[in-house]
């Protein structure tokens, strides 16, 4: 019953994606429960899947087979095939989390908006988009993805139409993903032409690192880069986060979070140990570096909320980089603190999601009730959102790292292992983590403390939907600060290996 | 040797890539855009290209003297792919400039 779960896993967010305007003309509230029930079924569907996978063993799905484990008929993969090893279960668990999350928030946040069932169909078009991105076994199919992920962001972050920035951040982000697909499609084509095949597996089973290999590896690296906004073409990340409606903005960190999956995912799996390996890892590190830093001095300077959150998500992609870089510079000769900076990189990944999507969402519940952006015009908001209060408190603290919060458990693995690498590079992560605190105390400040403004007498609670979803989260961040150790176990260490273990993806596939 | 398709399409790539750094007109960023993807376009195709080959019909060519069909396959979705974006960044720049008053990157006014 259960083999099909891969296409399905595609399939549903698709189909319901364009129910959603039929949902509309029976009732909103039919079309509210359907959104949900979907992205539940979707959640179920992965859970099913991580059961099985994440104890090792892969699971292939091969698209128009007789049966699905068929990938190779005369030992040439030529159907377009889906696969779920261990990470890519973790990605697709966090980002069909946080989208079922998105989803309930929704529903009172954009209650007023009239195109709310276009609004769901894009939500939708883009979970399916991360899914298809996550699963697919094939760097085509990754492209076609990547393309539906970029478009449906696009419209989203385009939402409030009426405003010329939105305007202007979605073209912005519409150039640099265009440009991103080209690159990684152009690289596609150098692969394509050398080996004949577009599967990740046969390819890296085939792969002889010859200069054209290695100019594909590089505009890879690039397009992928350029879509999970590291620096320095972070550009498109404060406008496109800060103008979107605020549900996008934190579903718009997931994918961007999957485009670093794929990114991981070529470097890993797709070319392994190779004479490149130093450069890249080392690139990857300078990137995450570079994000960090500029991400974190750029967001102090900020007084829009959700610019400086996005800046901060900047930053905090280049803690995942210089986790994940440091493995991969170690890969060929794997030490006991390469695989830690590796589990420090991917667990950081979930922390991440949990946290900055809490962020956005107390960001988004302020905005709810007041109507402003501006961190200026915002104060004395504690009294009269407690709730919000305390949760915008917690999101702030985990983003800075500080004990027994969640981003606390995944930076001390990172600040350890990367010590031991290089010790330079741990500092710096420090210290950008002290920005960051020194940032959200600003935040903090302004928005919660201080005199409250006349105008803002009548503000209340937020609904309560809205509330659970934060709460569900505040929730999530708390106990996996408390115990990392079980989350670490049971489902960082089986990613970070079957990055590792690049035979067995290749095994599994041929 | 490099034959001569290849040449085209590298130049229209970075042509349309020197254009999305140079230019400053929103218009001029989509045509970059659309020049950039006829390159991959290109490309792909000619990869596929095999001298006196015919269409890629198994039946047809039984000595395999065939075109390559999976990049014609690459191509034609992409070109859907490219149609989509250009017709989603022209509606975005018809936006801007309701907003605006212009096209130029650099004056930025809102109207009233």
């Amino acid at each position: 019953m259960f083999s099909h779960t891969l296409a399905l896993l595609i399939a549903v967010p698709l189909f319901a994606a364009f129910f959603t305007p039929l949902a509309r003309r029976i009732s909103r509230k039919f079309m509210n429960l359907w959104v949900i029930f979907s992205l539940g079924i979707s959640e179920f569907l992965v859970l099913v899947l991580a059961k099985n996978v994440i104890k090792g063993d892969i699971q292939v799905y091969s698209l128009g087979a007789d049966f699905p484990a068929l990938t190779s008929p005369d030992g040439f993969p030529i159907r377009i095939i889906l696969q779920a090893d261990a990470i890519a279960v973790f990605m697709a668990l966090i980002s069909v989390f946080i989208a079922l999350l998105v989803g309930v928030y929704s529903w009172r946040f954009m209650e007023k908006e009239k195109s709310r069932d276009k609004y769901y169909t894009l939500l939708l078009m883009l979970t399916a988009g991360m899914l298809g991105l996550i699963f697919s076994g094939d760097l085509f199919t990754m492209f076609i993805f990547l393309e539906l992920l970029s478009i449906a962001s696009c419209g989203l972050i385009a939402f409030y139409i009426h405003k010329g920035e939105s305007s202007e951040a979605a073209f912005k982000y519409m150039v640099i993903s265009a440009v991103a697909g080209l690159m990684i499609l152009f690289a596609v084509g150098l692969l394509y032409a050398q080996y004949g095949a577009l599967n990740i597996g046969a390819l890296a089973a085939a792969i002889d690192f010859t200069f054209l290999d290695i100019t594909a590896l590089a505009f890879l690296v690039a397009g992928f880069a350029m879509k999970c906004g590291a620096a320095p073409l972070h550009l498109w990340v404060a406008d496109a986060y800060g103008e979107a409606p605020v549900p996008v903005s934190a579903l718009l960190v997931i994918a961007s979070q999957v485009s670093l999956y794929a990114l991981f995912r070529i470097c890993f799996t797709l070319f392994g140990v190779s004479s490149a390996i130093g450069i890249i890892a080392w690139l990857l590190i300078i990137l995450g570096v570079l994000s960090m830093f500029i991400g974190v001095t750029m967001a102090i300077l900020q007084t829009d909320i959700k610019r400086l959150i996005a800046y901060h998500s900047v930053s905090q992609v280049g803690y995942m980089l210089l986790g994940i870089g440091v493995g991969l510079a170690l890969l060929g000769n794997m030490t006991s603190y390469g695989i830690r900076a590796m589990e420090g990189g991917i667990f950081h990944i979930i922390n991440y999601a949990l946290y900055n999507t809490l962020l956005f969402l107390a960001a988004g519940a302020l905005i709810y009730r007041t109507g402003v952006k501006d961190l200026n015009k915002m104060g004395g908001l504690a009294q009269a959102m407690p709730f919000t209060t305390i949760f915008f408190l917690l999101g702030s603290l985990a983003i800075a790292g500080l004990p027994p919060l969640n981003g606390f458990a995944s930076k001390l693995l990172i600040y350890e292992s990367v010590f031991r690498f290089n010790p330079l590079l741990s500092i710096i992560a420090i210290l950008v983590s002290i920005l960051t605190l020194a940032s959200f105390i600003k935040v903090f400040y302004l928005a919660f403390l201080g005199p409250k403004p006349t105008e803002f007498k009548e503000i209340k609670e937020v609904p309560k939907s809205m509330g659970l979803v934060m709460g569900v989260l505040a929730f999530l961040v708390i106990l996996f600060g408390l115990f990392p150790n079980i989350v670490v176990d049971n489902l960082v260490s089986p990613a970070a290996q079957s990055l590792i273990e690049q035979f067995q993806y290749i095994s599994a596939i041929l | 040797m490099i034959s001569f398709p290849f040449i085209i399409a590298i130049s229209l790539i970075s042509l349309g890539f020197f254009a999305l750094v140079l230019k400053r007109n929103l218009l001029k960023l989509v045509m970059a855009v659309h020049i950039m993807g006829s390159g991959v376009n290109l490309f792909l195709i000619s990869l596929g290209y095999r001298e006196a080959g015919i269409a890629p019909i198994f039946t047809n060519a039984p000595g395999l003297n065939m075109v390559l069909p999976t990049v014609q396959a690459l191509t034609l979705t992409n070109i859907v792919i490219n149609i989509a974006i250009i017709a989603l960044m022209l509606s975005l720049a018809i936006l801007i400039y309701q907003h605006y008053g212009s096209l130029d990157t650099r004056k930025r006014k809102l109207k009233e």
